[in-house]
């Protein structure tokens, strides 16, 4: 320990954050390499502010790992996965297969022992989906071709690390023994793992399969109920716990039976997919996992062996430049086979031209399994971290001098059909927001729906609309909803006071959205047309003005004409609101609330007496014909 | 839903018990009947008649949001049709235009298969505000009535319906009351006659309206209307 304990440690890793991401991000490097930075600056070889304890940290922060994993899964509804089947099987089926056989076939040749030689190519074929995905996402080019292609790819890593690690004990030489040292187990789960331990091979494998089988199941078939009452409670922070819980404690089980608890929490992910509470615990997990993402790049950076490196940089920088430029060629060879266009293939296969934090895991794995030896797994860790530091330098040298020369911008959007979200955004489903969502609904416009009481979401989820369960003010929410990639947003919460927060986070955070907004009465109206919302519907408005129609009907007056006079008080009534909205100008003026609305209402009574149904439809009139061509004559 | 007022509904007359030889549709069109005179007094001298439904569109559909199948219903069930509606340069009033656009479906009221209509009468009863030697080639507009109503005459001879000479109202503007008691009375007359099959339309088949001679149209005699009056 170089510090006082934990606050110590946590200050330093907090502020060499604080410090290099943004400078990183200035210098247009991003956030993934200034986190790398910093940890290699607080590391045990350049300031060392942080030593051996890194390697804890890094235990701990490859649970902002799983955290990803879990939101990946989140993410993947089956039916995406299923639209995404060509370019995840076929892309990233190839991806792996090639390159896997590729390197272990180079491991091969430098001499390593068949086993070996294929745990490593299993093992560097996958790339870093948290290095890819952050700094794509930053760069905005998740939307992209080359952005999908790779997520296909990366999707298929992740879920070929399952059969990885089931085949990985299968790979162990025949006659060693099991001497697991349980490098980041739970101590609760020790006496399972002494009974995995005394386990043959195959043993292992179905206690794999069957932890994967208990996680799908309870997924399937507890969480449900279980986040419906904890939604009861009306509790956020609650929310927060049980979604902590979820993942931590698929996190434990997998670990208990050695495996990578990112794998159980992705398939709890995926599971979760199409609940209604998906996109809240989105919202939840979402900044747990920002900063513990952020710690295992930082302890990344920090684990970078530099003596190692120092001490045999011919072989380091050898395994880091073969890796990479093999998985160069391969996912450049892909990305012709498969139509992209050159500079999106160039972006994809500079963007997976890297090891993966996988790699850790499983090299970790293979240790325990005595598959590997030491000798091997030092420097092939160092050259996966390393390899992982050149994946932003990478994309920012590719994007800095390549594809400028190809004379293609990085913002073009890629084609419709993969952009899943909805177009609509209907926030608040009470009478006011289902009736909207219902006729959007009718004609065939499906709509992200986001409602904060859970028993209206199981009801409308039963009738088989698309509700999610959330505070739809919050930025992360709306985030989660895809409110980046939609066109229009209803604000339909129930509360006036909420629907104008909601539009100041929407305008100030997803300016393209169109917004229609629900007011209760003018003075809200007010608000909203002062926030520069074009679309705004007060709720009474159109009902009170069909009661008058029908009073006005019972009372004899023909159909037409009352309809028609309703229709003409309220283009006039909105004319007025918009006109006095600009007259109100400062607000001080007022004394109260209150006093404004009485004046709002005498000022458009007094607007209405002018508004008479006899200056209208003159067209109709026959007094002047009358006097021009009248007279009295008998035909 | 807010239940509607009663009078959006077509009314026949309670008295329908006895059955009449033709059932009659006054399909009623006008825009802003609170202004009409002679509209209305037309319309109440036959909202009473036995065998005869008055059908008050802009009532029924102020948003113009014509019920199809109800209105086909409506005809299927009737004998004779009646567009009453104030001659509005020199055509119905858009409502009208509408209903025909969207209730005489091809293949319900015309085409190989459109036979719901065949046979029926229309008759159009009309009222204009120009005096009736307007209506002529040396006339301020040019054209007979029965030139002027060539597209509702055509689109009743092309779903196989009878067109009869129009029910013509002329020189509404302005009209004293005793003209327009008997033209009222006329209206009443002339749709009690339809009803009960007491007209002779082979012989009024050329006049320029119906209304010329009610008199004659009951007995038949084959002269033309034109000396009528």
């Amino acid at each position: 320990m170089h510090g006082d304990g934990v606050f110590f440690q946590a200050f330093v890793y907090l502020a060499a954050a604080v410090l290099s991401v943004p400078l990183a991000k200035r210098l247009g490097l991003g956030s993934v390499l200034g986190y790398l930075i910093a940890g290699a600056a607080i590391g045990p070889h350049v300031l060392g502010l942080v030593g051996a304890e890194g390697e804890d940290v890094m235990h701990f922060a490859e649970f902002g790992v799983v955290m990803m994993l879990f939101l990946i899964g989140l993410e993947l509804e089956p039916r995406r996965l299923w639209r995404l089947r060509g370019p995840i099987l076929g892309l990233g089926g190839l991806q792996v297969v090639v390159t896997a056989l590729a390197l272990a076939g180079i491991a091969l040749a430098v001499g390593q022992p068949w086993r070996v030689a294929l745990t490593i190519g299993l093992v560097l074929s996958l790339s870093s989906t948290a290095m890819v995905l952050q700094t794509l996402a930053e760069k905005q080019l998740m939307k992209t071709d080359a952005g999908q292609s790779s997520f296909s790819v990366l999707l298929f890593q992740d879920i070929a690390v399952i059969p990885m690690l089931a085949l990985l004990p299968l790979l162990a030489a025949p006659g060693t023994g099991h001497g697991a040292d349980g490098h980041d187990a739970a101590h609760a789960a020790s006496a399972l793992e002494t009974w995995l331990a005394g386990l043959p091979p195959w043993g292992k494998t179905l206690v794999v399969l069957g932890a994967v089988a208990l996680v799908i199941a309870a997924g399937r078939f507890l969480t449900r109920p279980l986040f419906r009452i904890i939604a009861g409670t009306h509790l956020r922070e609650l929310f927060t716990a049980t979604a902590l819980l979820l993942v931590i404690g698929i996190a434990l089980l997998m670990t208990a039976v050695g495996v990578s608890p990112a794998l159980g929490t992705f398939l709890a992910g995926v599971v979760l997919a199409g609940s209604e509470y998906r996109h809240e615990l989105e919202a939840e997990i979402e900044p747990f996992k920002g900063l513990l993402l952020g710690l295992f790049f930082i302890s990344v950076g920090a684990s970078v062996d530099f003596p190692l490196i120092a001490g045999a940089p011919g072989m380091v920088a050898g395994i880091v430049v073969g890796l990479v430029g093999v998985k160069l060629l391969i996912l450049l060879a892909l990305a012709w086979i498969f139509r992209m266009s050159l500079d999106q293939g160039l972006l994809f296969a500079f963007a997976l031209a890297q090891g993966g934090e996988f790699a850790f895991v499983l090299i970790s794995f293979a240790l325990q399994n005595e598959i590997l030896g030491v000798a091997v797994s030092a420097p092939l860790i160092a050259a996966v971290a390393v390899s992982m530091a050149t994946t932003p330098l990478l994309l920012v040298l590719a994007e800095r001098f390549v594809l400028p020369r190809l004379g293609t911008r990085e913002s073009e959007q890629a084609a419709d059909t993969i952009d899943e979200e909805n177009a609509v955004i209907i926030a608040g489903f009470s009478g006011f927001g289902n009736t909207v969502g219902r006729l959007l609904r009718a004609q065939g416009v499906e709509a992200t729906v986001l409602d904060h009481d859970s028993d209206r979401v199981d009801l409308v989820r039963s009738l088989g609309l698309k509700v999610f369960y959330g505070d739809a003010t919050r930025v992360d929410l709306l985030h989660a909803a895809g409110a980046d990639s939609a066109r229009l947003l209803v604000a339909a919460l129930d509360e006036p006071a909420d629907n104008l927060r909601l539009v100041e986070a929407a305008r100030k955070h997803f300016p393209q959205l169109e917004i229609l907004c629900r007011a209760r009465d003018r003075a809200d109206a007010y608000d909203l047309l002062e926030l520069g919302v074009d679309h705004v519907y007060r709720e009474h408005l159109d009902t009170a003005l069909r009661v008058g129609v029908d009073a006005l009907r019972l009372l004899g007056r023909r159909a037409y004409q009352s309809t028609r006079a309703a229709h003409a008080f309220r283009c006039h009534d909105e004319d007025a609101l918009l006109e006095l909205a600009r007259m109100r100008g400062d607000r001080r003026r007022y004394i109260s609330v209150a006093r404004e609305r009485i004046r709002l209402l005498e000022s458009s009574l007094r607007a209405e007496t002018a508004l008479d149904a006899e200056e209208r439809d003159a067209g109709w009139d026959v007094e002047s014909l009358q006097r021009e061509f009248g007279g009295d004559q008998a035909v | 839903m807010s239940s509607q007022p009663p009078s959006s509904q077509p009314s026949s007359s309670p008295d329908d018990s006895s059955h009449p030889a033709r059932r009659v549709l006054v399909l009623f069109a006008h825009p802003a009947l609170e202004k009409s005179r002679v509209n209305r007094r037309l319309l109440s001298a036959v909202r009473d008649l036995r065998g005869v439904t008055v059908h008050d569109l802009y009532e029924a559909y102020p948003f113009f949001d014509i019920h199809v199948e109800r209105e086909q219903e409506l005809l299927a069930a009737h004998d004779v049709v009646v567009l009453q509606h104030p001659f509005f340069w020199y055509s119905t009033p858009a409502l009208v235009k509408e209903w025909l656009d969207l209730v005489l479906e091809h293949g319900w009221a015309y085409g190989s298969e459109g036979t719901a209509l065949r046979g029926k009468l229309l008759l159009s009863a009309i009222s204009t505000g120009g005096r009736e030697d307007a209506y002529c080639a040396e006339g301020v507009n040019r054209f007979t009535i029965r030139q002027l109503l060539a597209p509702i005459e055509q689109t009743a001879r092309l779903c196989g319906m009878d067109y009869l000479p129009p029910f013509v109202v002329h020189g509404a503007l302005g009209m004293i009351s005793e003209t327009l008691e008997r033209h009222a009375h006329d209206y009443r007359r002339l749709l009690e006659d339809l009803r009960d099959g007491r007209c002779h339309l082979d012989a009024a088949r050329d006049w320029p309206r119906l209304n010329a001679d009610l008199e004659r149209l009951r007995t038949g005699a084959r002269t033309g209307g034109d000396d009528a009056r």
